[in-house]
């Protein structure tokens, strides 16, 4: 009897065993890569390709209104010359229970990267000097100009708008 | 097929960063932002709040305050969360010293289930907080003052009763981890005026869960 309860334990570990290896290798398989920056590092990662025009999205996956307006920021990201670049203020030891599960769940797109630069009191005035620090807020660039607008977009009309009035302003 | 996409993307971002200047966050102008709510100096309104026990609370109920430290702060907000316990601190250590914290919910309930009235309660309870946790019922007070965010803290002195705003902005210089904290801005700020100095540092920036 004590023999049976045994060899029923050790199938018992090794199917876990493989059960667990095979949940590794399905993560593997669909790994979404998201940097953790800095602000030095960030800044530094940005790209600037004189044709485009890049859009950078201050969010969280725990904020509202910021999940509410994504849908706009990855319908942008696919015109050809524009990239939305989001940047997550998660908690980074959140990253991995809440980040990149929400990404892929989402199927999101766009350049994802996690801002962890917890002196925000020096960065935040680097973005604009008259940003408090509320999310969501979107900076737009390009190789000769920027555009802070620290607020939501309620629509794809709206954010679009304003990207064309940013590119039409040069 | 992935993994590839991901090889490709990876080699576009590096492509890319190559030729990346770094004057992206630079001279940035001022924004078209407008600050309705105080600034420093400005004279803060009192109000009458209904407390987590039911009670109307007002700061002209104390008589002997020299002064208030009023957080908004919020239940769902992860970063009010991070601060709860810091805050429930700074009422021990300033409450007898002649500030005590104010802590106000600015968020509409019927938007978010999480800072319900019933909510407020329990979550004052789970953390022990030690001062009022005031429901801006209808929304009134934090757009006079300002407040965009939580948290959000406004440091005021009582100066022939009127009310001095004298600080604006975050309660320290590291959301994440207290004890890496450098620069306690409320406790620097709480300090001077009971040394009877200036605020050294009036304004600081944070991260927040914007005000819905």
């Amino acid at each position: 009897m004590i023999k049976r309860i045994l060899v029923l334990i050790i199938i018992c570990c090794v199917a876990c065993v493989e059960q667990k290896s095979n949940e590794n290798s399905a993560a593997e398989k669909e790994a979404v890569k998201i940097p953790t920056y800095n602000f030095e590092e960030l800044e530094k990662n940005l790209p600037t390709d004189q044709e485009k025009t890049y859009v950078i999205n201050f969010w969280a996956t725990w904020c509202a209104p910021c999940v509410e307006e994504l849908p706009h920021f990855l319908k942008l990201n696919n015109k050809e010359d524009v990239e939305v670049i989001l940047v997550s203020l998660d908690m980074p030891k959140m990253k991995e229970t809440q980040l990149v599960p929400f990404v892929k769940k989402r199927n999101i797109n766009a350049k994802v990267v996690l801002l962890d630069d917890p002196r925000s009191n020096v960065w935040i005035p680097k973005v604009d000097e008259n940003w408090d620090g509320a999310i969501p807020a979107t900076l737009i660039y390009n190789s000769k100009n920027r555009k802070f607008y620290p607020r939501k977009f309620d629509t794809y009309q709206d954010l679009l708008g304003e990207v064309e009035n940013f590119k039409n302003e040069i | 097929m992935k993994t590839l996409k991901i090889l490709t993307i990876a080699a576009i971002i590096i492509a890319a960063s190559a030729f990346a200047v770094n004057n992206v966050f630079e001279g940035g102008e001022a924004s078209n932002s407008s600050e309705n709510g105080y600034d420093i100096g400005d004279v803060a309104t009192d109000f009458k709040l209904k407390n987590i026990d039911g009670k109307q609370v007002s700061l002209s109920d104390y008589s002997t305050a020299q002064g208030f430290i009023v957080v908004f702060t919020t239940n769902h907000c992860p970063y009010a969360k991070a601060y709860e316990n810091r805050i429930v601190a700074l009422d021990k250590k300033y409450n007898t010293k002649g500030y005590p914290v104010i802590a106000i919910n600015p968020n509409n309930p019927d938007k978010n289930e999480q800072d319900s009235f019933e909510n407020m309660q329990l979550r004052a309870k789970q953390k022990g907080f030690t001062f009022p946790y005031l429901l801006d019922e209808g929304q009134k007070i934090y757009p006079q003052y300002g407040a965009t965010k939580t948290p959000h803290v406004y440091i005021l002195e009582k100066e022939n009763n009127e009310l001095i705003v004298k600080y604006i902005g975050a309660i320290d210089d590291n959301y994440q981890d207290v004890n890496a904290v450098e620069e306690k801005f409320i406790e620097n700020a709480v300090d001077e005026l009971l040394a009877g100095e200036e605020v050294s540092v009036k304004t600081t920036k944070a991260i927040g869960c914007s005000i819905k």
